[in-house]
């Protein structure tokens, strides 16, 4: 049998992808926070206290991937060499080149040839100023950006796998098994997670591993509602009857026709979990429960615009950075959201998607 | 005769964006008239009513002259449309289930309609309210004011909705496809009513359905619609007795025939149950008793032979389904089920699931029991794959176009995706699902009772092809007579859980025993197959 090109998405998967095509302001949001969050995934190439590359007596050196100690550039000590160090610094221009990153300030790299006292107004030298301990925020901004939505990706994905899992087992069963579930998970949410981290923070130092850990202990709870509901919803759905008359075995027959159903309602959440997180990693750093100091942080710069009034770049920088970041991860939502509402069709007017709706004659008249 | 006209429509057409719903239809209906409107479900029947009174969603155009009662109805303000819709025009809808409030009583939604026309309140709508529900002969008027619609069956609601349709004396009533969601029992009954009560009152009723047999019996005039267009028009005898259109002969022609294929002397018997029941424990209420366990069937016994079809009939709520969910183990039930030489209801896990490619299930609803995700081929071959974990991927392509070709549907059909396809072919690729596996027996819930009744009468003949071809056992679910006439060699007629009478097909519908069945056949009106 010759078998015709089978289209790879479902009718249904391309008409939500063109819905979503077509909310400009989601689908143009999708574009700047993929690219923002790729430029800082580069963040050491654009912010560094180290070269990229550099020669030094004719030798290669690639600072970026290799701690080199003083000596090897005639120094006196064995420790890491500081290319912003004034000897450092002349030794290897004398006796060679170093190609710097455009920002020659990594996030914990404390400024000391600032001239007048620390925080500092914006420069040429500092492109958004400095914070009180004389640190680029420049470079602040962007680690602490990609440290927050790497810490909110790992976060949804992990709740997500919890959440489905656990929802998805409760909801399929049913009975006995949703009973228990479900007051086990009423039980556990009362716990209170932002007293558990505080707690947690005067017994450990804790460390994004630590933070993570116990976030994901609470976050998944959200979702298994909505999946619950779902499941429950398409177990008893025809086609899923049918699998189950056909003697598919449960795991089969929930991976296959009952979970697409239950992603929708997952996904349109992804984006609420992601600003979740990303505000609760920074109300913790704010109130100075979150990460070890000296780790780039979006809320240690806004507790630090609130400690330096007189230095408003600080502030404001904290500000335009989350407030941008947390409305583009909103348009994104608004927009899946729309995407995977099956009343939306109407208004999304536009080209009939590729393989056009034939109901094909009935052989009748 | 002279009668006054009352609502006429002229060259009425209605589109939404790009397609054409209705082009071209006049119609009209005099005073103390019924007149059908019947066609094939999306021939535009529904459309027409709804948009000659404004009442489609925003986005659909209607063009051309609608008058009522001398009023020009392109003219009105949405003061005026108010006014008219549910005072002077009545409406009765297909869903009896979804068209009443299910968070007020039935007192309260009747009184609401007397307000807001008449200004009647107190008690002097309860007291209207009261006669409507007499008019409606619904029993225990002064319970059902208080009462919720989900207290209600469905005979009953669609009495409410009459009675709300009636309430304000209306000179038109229109009734789209009133008691497709019904018994036909209780079809019947609603009917009379409607009848009655535009006898009464000399209202004007526009019939919408699809069931000619109700057609002939209740219209004065009838019009066939096919694809948005007036086929034909004319008196009922006229129409049903000298069809001109040859689209009208086909639809009066569409009534299933034949009879199933003689079955050999003494085949083997391939399922059979001793005392089989079902019931579902009710919730024990707090600190109270728990209440005895809702019967759905009673404990009864069950033969079926190879080759040979069995049809089940009853009406809703009779636990037809549940008996055959139960037989195919679907259901927990009591009592013993031999299948071939097992016994099934010992079986459980892996084992029952390896057995179940023996007896596979078709549904009732087209729409609902293919995945709108997957494309046509993975859901034809999804048993395949797992009860035949050996075959590869040739031999799997292979099966799956023979057996799409087997239920006459197109071979390039397995690359598309169900949304594409119509009720009648979903139903096609739902057989060729269960098929694929090559069980023994096939029980199929209600096939047919979604489709028009032409799609009916092909699937049928498919359905005996394919048993007359593999030997396959059929446990053919269905309230119609007409459709299980034509397939089952055996009849059980059920009430209630209880089996009221079983036989030889034809000597059931020929003779029948109770008095239920008698009603039954009464009501389904097979003398005109």
């Amino acid at each position: 049998m010759q078998r015709t090109q089978r289209p790879r998405l479902s009718p249904i998967t391309r008409r939500r992808l063109q819905v979503f095509r077509d909310n400009r302001r989601a689908y143009w949001s999708l574009w700047i926070f993929g690219l923002l969050f790729v430029v800082s995934l580069g963040a050491e190439l654009i912010a560094n206290d180290k070269p990229i590359v550099m020669q030094y007596q004719d030798q290669w050196y690639a600072p970026l991937l290799v701690d080199y100690p003083e000596t090897e550039f005639d120094g006196f000590l064995p420790t890491t060499a500081d290319y912003h160090d004034p000897f450092v610094y002349e030794q290897i221009e004398r006796h060679g080149w170093m190609l710097w990153p455009p920002v020659p300030f990594s996030y914990q790299t404390l400024d000391r040839d600032i001239q007048g006292p620390v925080p500092s107004p914006p420069s040429t030298r500092h492109w958004f100023g400095t914070d009180d301990q004389g640190r680029d925020v420049f470079a602040r901004v962007l680690y602490g950006f990609r440290l927050s939505v790497a810490f909110a990706l790992a976060l949804t994905a992990g709740s997500i796998v919890l959440g489905v899992v656990i929802g998805g087992v409760q909801g399929y069963y049913g009975g006995k098994i949703d009973l228990l579930g479900q007051r086990l998970i009423e039980i556990w949410s009362g716990l209170p997670m932002l007293f558990l981290l505080i707690i947690l923070a005067s017994l450990v130092e804790p460390n994004i591993w630590w933070l993570l850990g116990i976030m994901l202990l609470f976050s998944w709870l959200g979702l298994v509602d909505i999946v619950r509901a779902e499941f429950l919803r398409a177990r008893n759905l025809e086609y899923v009857r049918a699998a189950r008359a056909m003697g598919l075995p449960s795991h089969l027959i929930m991976r296959r026709h009952v979970l697409p159903n239950a992603m929708v309602a997952t996904l349109t959440f992804i984006p609420f979990l992601f600003t979740g997180a990303i505000t609760t990693l920074t109300a913790l750093d704010f109130l100075g429960f979150g990460l070890p100091p000296g780790s780039p942080s979006l809320g240690e710069l806004v507790a630090q615009g609130k400690n330096n009034l007189q230095a408003p770049w600080l502030g404001i920088t904290a500000f335009v950075s989350l407030s941008v970041m947390l409305s583009l991860l909103v348009f994104i939502g608004e927009g899946l959201r729309d995407a995977f509402d099956p009343r939306h069709i109407v208004s999304a007017a536009s080209p009939r998607p590729a393989q056009p709706h034939t109901p094909v004659q009935e052989s009748l008249p | 005769m002279s009668r006054q006209r009352l609502f006429e429509l002229r060259r009425l057409s209605v589109r939404f964006g790009d397609s054409v719903a209705v082009s071209n239809l006049d119609l009209h209906i005099d005073r103390g008239e019924t007149v059908a409107v019947v066609g094939e479900s999306g021939s535009g029947k529904s459309v027409s009513a709804l948009g000659a009174l404004g009442l489609l969603p925003p986005g659909s155009q209607v063009d051309g002259e609608r008058t009522f009662d001398g009023q020009n109805l392109a003219q009105l303000s949405p003061r005026q449309w108010n006014a008219l819709r549910g005072g002077r025009i009545g409406f009765v809808f297909q869903e009896p289930m979804t068209s009443l409030n299910p968070l007020h009583t039935i007192g309260k939604q009747l009184a609401e309609t007397l307000r807001l026309h008449q200004g009647l309140r107190g008690e002097a709508a309860r007291k209207r309210c009261r006669e409507l529900l007499a008019q409606v002969k619904l029993p225990r008027i002064d319970e059902l004011l208080a009462a919720w619609p989900h207290q209600l069956s469905g005979g009953q609601r669609q009495r409410v909705m009459i009675a709300m349709a009636i309430a304000n004396d209306p000179q038109l009533l229109i009734a789209d496809e009133p008691t497709t969601a019904l018994d036909v029992t209780v079809q019947q009954a609603i009917l009379a009513l409607l009848d009655d009560l535009r006898r009464r009152h000399g209202m004007g009723v526009l019939l919408i359905s699809h069931d000619l047999n109700l057609v002939r019996r209740h219209a004065d005039r009838v019009v066939v619609m096919h694809d948005g267009t007036l086929v034909e028009t004319g008196t009922t005898q006229a129409v049903f007795e000298t069809p001109r259109a040859a689209y009208t002969r086909k639809l009066l022609d569409a009534i299933p025939e034949g009879r199933p294929a003689r079955l050999p002397s003494a085949p083997e018997p391939l399922l059979a149950a001793e005392r089989l029941g079902v019931s579902f424990a009710r919730p024990k209420p707090f600190l109270r008793p728990r209440p005895p366990a809702f019967v759905a069937v009673e404990p009864l016994a069950l033969q079926l032979r190879r080759g040979e079809t069995l049809g089940i009939v009853g009406e809703s709520g009779s636990g037809k389904s549940t008996l055959a969910s139960a037989l195919i183990r679907l259901v927990p039930a009591e009592g013993e089920i031999r299948f071939g030489e097992r016994r099934l209801d010992k079986l459980s896990g892996n084992a029952l699931r390896r057995e179940r490619r023996q007896f596979q299930i078709v549904f009732q609803d087209p729409y609902g029991s293919l995945s709108p995700r997957m494309p046509v081929a993975d859901i034809v071959s999804e048993g395949l794959r797992f009860h035949h974990p050996e075959l590869d991927e040739d031999a799997i392509t292979q099966r799956v176009a023979e057996t799409l070709a087997e239920v006459d549907l197109p071979a390039d059909c397995g690359a598309r995706y169900p949304h594409e396809f119509s009720g009648g072919q979903r139903q096609r690729i739902a057989i060729a699902r269960a098929l694929i596996l090559k069980p023994r027996l096939l029980v199929l819930d209600e096939p047919t009772s979604a489709l028009d009744r032409t799609v009916q009468k092909q699937l049928i003949e498919l359905l005996r092809t394919v048993q007359a071809r593999h030997d396959i056992s059929y446990l053919f679910i269905s309230h119609d007579l007409a459709v299980v006439r034509a397939m089952a060699h055996r009849l059980m007629v059920l009430k209630e859980g209880r089996i009221v009478e079983q036989g030889d097909c034809d000597t059931v519908l020929t003779t029948p025993q109770s008095d239920y069945t008698r009603a039954l056949i009464a009501a389904a009106d097979l003398s005109l197959a």
